[in-house]
């Protein structure tokens, strides 16, 4: 056999093996239900009834292995003090882990600020998580695919594939995602995918003793949240990046970003 | 200690996750990847445009742009937390993402450079294989260049006049496809940041045309500084007959080298390219310009806390360091006739550090604001390392990256004589 042969019908043997295998899609179990075009994850946050005592980050940090001291966090609850003269204040201490236990307004390095109770015109709560958006940035911009979208709308990262250029990082509007302590890739929060995917319920909603904090299926007209999201005022935020959050909130107004 | 921790101080509402991700060797990157893409272009306006005048400087710009060329990957290598899965994105590209396209548009570049450099050195590369071959009894040294030279040719030893033509057609034509393609590379890094639209400083459509711009200008900076430089030690060592200094001269012989014409081909070469700086200059200070006139006068939401940015925080950078200091300047010394190169080189040394100014603030004042607008991040540079990521993050990681070029093209000279010249009208 000459070598010109040799190398032809290795070409043709290659291409035409090719072709066959490729038709041999093996369907997992788990693919086809996560594709299941009735299932679609979303959240729903009310902020009125949110007290800001930090439980959802203390479960959060706890059930998906965040270092508690770590100054990174899955979801964290910002504070929001407007004063009669028009002034905003907002802090989130360490992501509010240990909730808020004292009046003083953390500031960073402009130090704690203080604020009389009687200038409050109002003050209230919100909790922040990863948008998992329909139109995800992260997922746009990530080199390699290691951040990907699940067919059920869940935004995850690929450990073992992510080479930690923080492109993602850079990309989310929201400010959701940070290098893991321990694994340095991209870590963020999963809607605790492991969990919800088993019929399960996430852990910060789990630990939330307020009900603030809700999962549910926006495809299910029967479902809690996809009926809160159809009949009341909710709001989403950061409408103008086009990348279709579905965490949805009760309760949000013009100084939450 | 959470990545990016080490160097950020958080002022008034930051959200918990922000930290200054991308520090210096980001800001490295496009730095240094401009510096091999504005080489590139100088040594293309000779063999494209026929500015016989830089014919010299030309020969240097292109060695020097190959011995840049491994370090444009250095800093991205530094800064992924994951280094050794750096091969995913050649090997698993995500097309959506404008850092995919690296692998395939760094890796063209580098082949139309390396072929360039073949086609500029054949000539020289048989010549020297011959010489050697011929030799009776050789060195080591020799032994070693010789194969280098064996390998390099590549098998081919024609160099008729025929042939030689040839070459020269294909210098012309790969000069030709390689200025687009350095634009392109360095276009698509001002894409990398124009792109993100989280970024309310960096997401500008005249991102790329800026990073274009910025890298022909510190391209040619460098050149003139480092043509200048080189120059100098070669007076000065050809005067002593320091050797170790000349590499070609260890490797061919110091025949090579003469004083008197050493000086008056630099002085010649210094001169004519600062005017090639002058006038990419005026185009890039153009559009940086527009760009924060556009800002200002739109003045969108962002703008309150790019103001805070721009106008107080970073004000010493932006309008004393990089435009008073690296533009204006420079600007001033080489505008005033009577140009000598002592002046040329101070001035291009200027607008190089003039260049690190522009992308330290691009990247670094793209993150010194809270996602929220409503607080600031301060970035400080680590200067002693006390860790592997202080090092590779922090001032000792910026000066290896900064060193690294320049170790190479010491080699890549003893092989490819950036400084040869040649009496015929050929590269």
């Amino acid at each position: 056999m000459k070598r010109r042969d040799f190398l032809k019908s290795t070409a043709v043997f290659v291409s035409g093996a090719a072709l066959s295998l490729s038709a041999l899609d093996i369907l997992e179990p788990g693919e086809v239900l996560a594709a299941n075009p009735e299932l679609r994850w979303g959240f729903l946050v009310d902020t009125y009834k949110c007290v800001g005592c930090g439980f959802c980050v203390k479960a959060c940090k706890l059930e998906n292995e965040i270092p508690l001291e770590a100054n990174v966090t899955r979801t964290w609850v910002e504070r929001y003090i407007m004063t009669k003269d028009g002034q905003v204040l907002m802090d989130t201490p360490k992501g509010a882990l240990n909730g808020f236990t004292t009046k003083l307004i953390d500031q960073n390095a402009d130090g704690m600020k203080k604020v009389a109770d009687e200038e409050i015109a109002q003050a209230f709560f919100v909790p922040k998580l990863c948008n998992h958006c329909t139109v995800p940035a992260c997922v746009q911009v990530c080199p390699v695919g290691a951040t990907y979208q699940t067919a059920d709308g869940a935004v995850l990262v690929d450990r073992t594939w992510c080479i930690g250029c923080g492109y993602c990082i850079m990309g989310c509007p929201y400010g959701v995602r940070f290098f893991h302590p321990v694994e340095h890739v991209a870590d963020k929060c999963t809607f605790c995918y492991h969990r919800i995917s088993n019929g399960g319920n996430t852990a910060c909603a789990q630990a939330c003793p307020f009900g603030a904090r809700r999962i549910g299926n926006l495809r299910d007209p029967r479902d809690p949240v996809a009926r809160a999201v159809l009949h009341q005022r909710v709001g989403i935020l950061r409408d103008e990046y086009g990348t279709k959050p579905n965490v949805y909130y009760i309760g949000l107004n013009e100084e939450v970003r | 200690m959470v990545h990016g921790e080490a160097w950020t101080i958080k002022d008034l509402f930051v959200l918990p996750n922000e930290y200054v991700y991308w520090s210096i060797q980001i800001v490295m990157y496009p730095y240094m990847t401009g510096l091999v893409a504005g080489a590139f272009v100088l040594s293309s306006l000779y063999h494209v445009f026929g500015v016989e005048k830089l014919k010299n400087i030309a020969r240097f710009a292109l060695v020097f742009s190959f011995a840049l060329l491994p370090v444009a990957m250095m800093p991205l290598l530094l800064h992924l937390q994951q280094p050794f899965r750096g091969i995913h994105v050649l090997m698993t590209p995500h097309f959506t993402s404008a850092i995919s396209a690296f692998g395939i548009v760094f890796m063209t570049y580098a082949c139309i450079v390396a072929a360039e450099i073949w086609f500029v050195y054949r000539r020289f590369i048989v010549e020297t294989l011959l010489r050697l071959e011929q030799k009776s009894s050789r060195s080591a040294g020799e032994s070693i260049l010789l194969l280098i030279y064996k390998l390099l040719s590549l098998g081919v030893r024609d160099i008729g006049a025929e042939a030689l033509e040839a070459d020269h057609k294909a210098v012309k034509l790969l000069a030709g496809v390689g200025i687009p393609v350095a634009c392109f590379l360095h276009g698509y890094a001002g894409f990398i940041f124009g792109s993100v639209k989280a970024n309310a400083l960096w997401m500008t459509p005249l991102m790329p045309v800026i990073f274009i711009c910025s890298a022909v200008v510190s391209g040619i900076a460098l050149c003139i500084v480092s043509y200048y430089v080189f120059m100098e030690i070669r007076k000065w060592a050809a005067r002593r007959g320091k050797n170790y200094l000349l590499p070609d001269a260890i490797a061919h012989g110091s025949a090579a080298v003469d004083y008197h014409h050493l000086r008056s081909v630099q002085d010649h070469e210094v001169k004519m390219t600062s005017k090639y700086l002058l006038i990419f200059m005026t185009l890039a200070l153009t559009l940086e310009m527009l760009d924060m006139i556009f800002r200002g006068y739109t003045a969108v939401k962002s703008w309150d806390a790019l103001r805070m940015v721009i106008y107080e925080h970073d004000f010493v950078k932006i309008f004393i360091l990089q435009y008073g200091i690296g533009n204006l300047l420079p600007f001033i010394m080489l505008l005033i006739p009577g140009i000598t190169v002592r002046r040329a080189a101070a001035a291009s040394l200027l607008v190089l550090f003039g260049v690190l100014m522009m992308r330290w603030n691009v990247v670094i004042g793209g993150q010194a604001f809270s996602l929220t607008f409503a607080g600031y991040m301060h970035y400080h540079l680590p200067i002693i390392p006390h860790d592997m990521e202080t090092f590779k993050e922090g001032l000792a990681g910026a000066l290896t990256v900064i060193a690294t070029p320049f170790v190479i093209f010491y080699f890549l000279n003893m092989i490819l004589p950036a400084f040869m010249e040649e009496n015929s009208p050929s590269h």
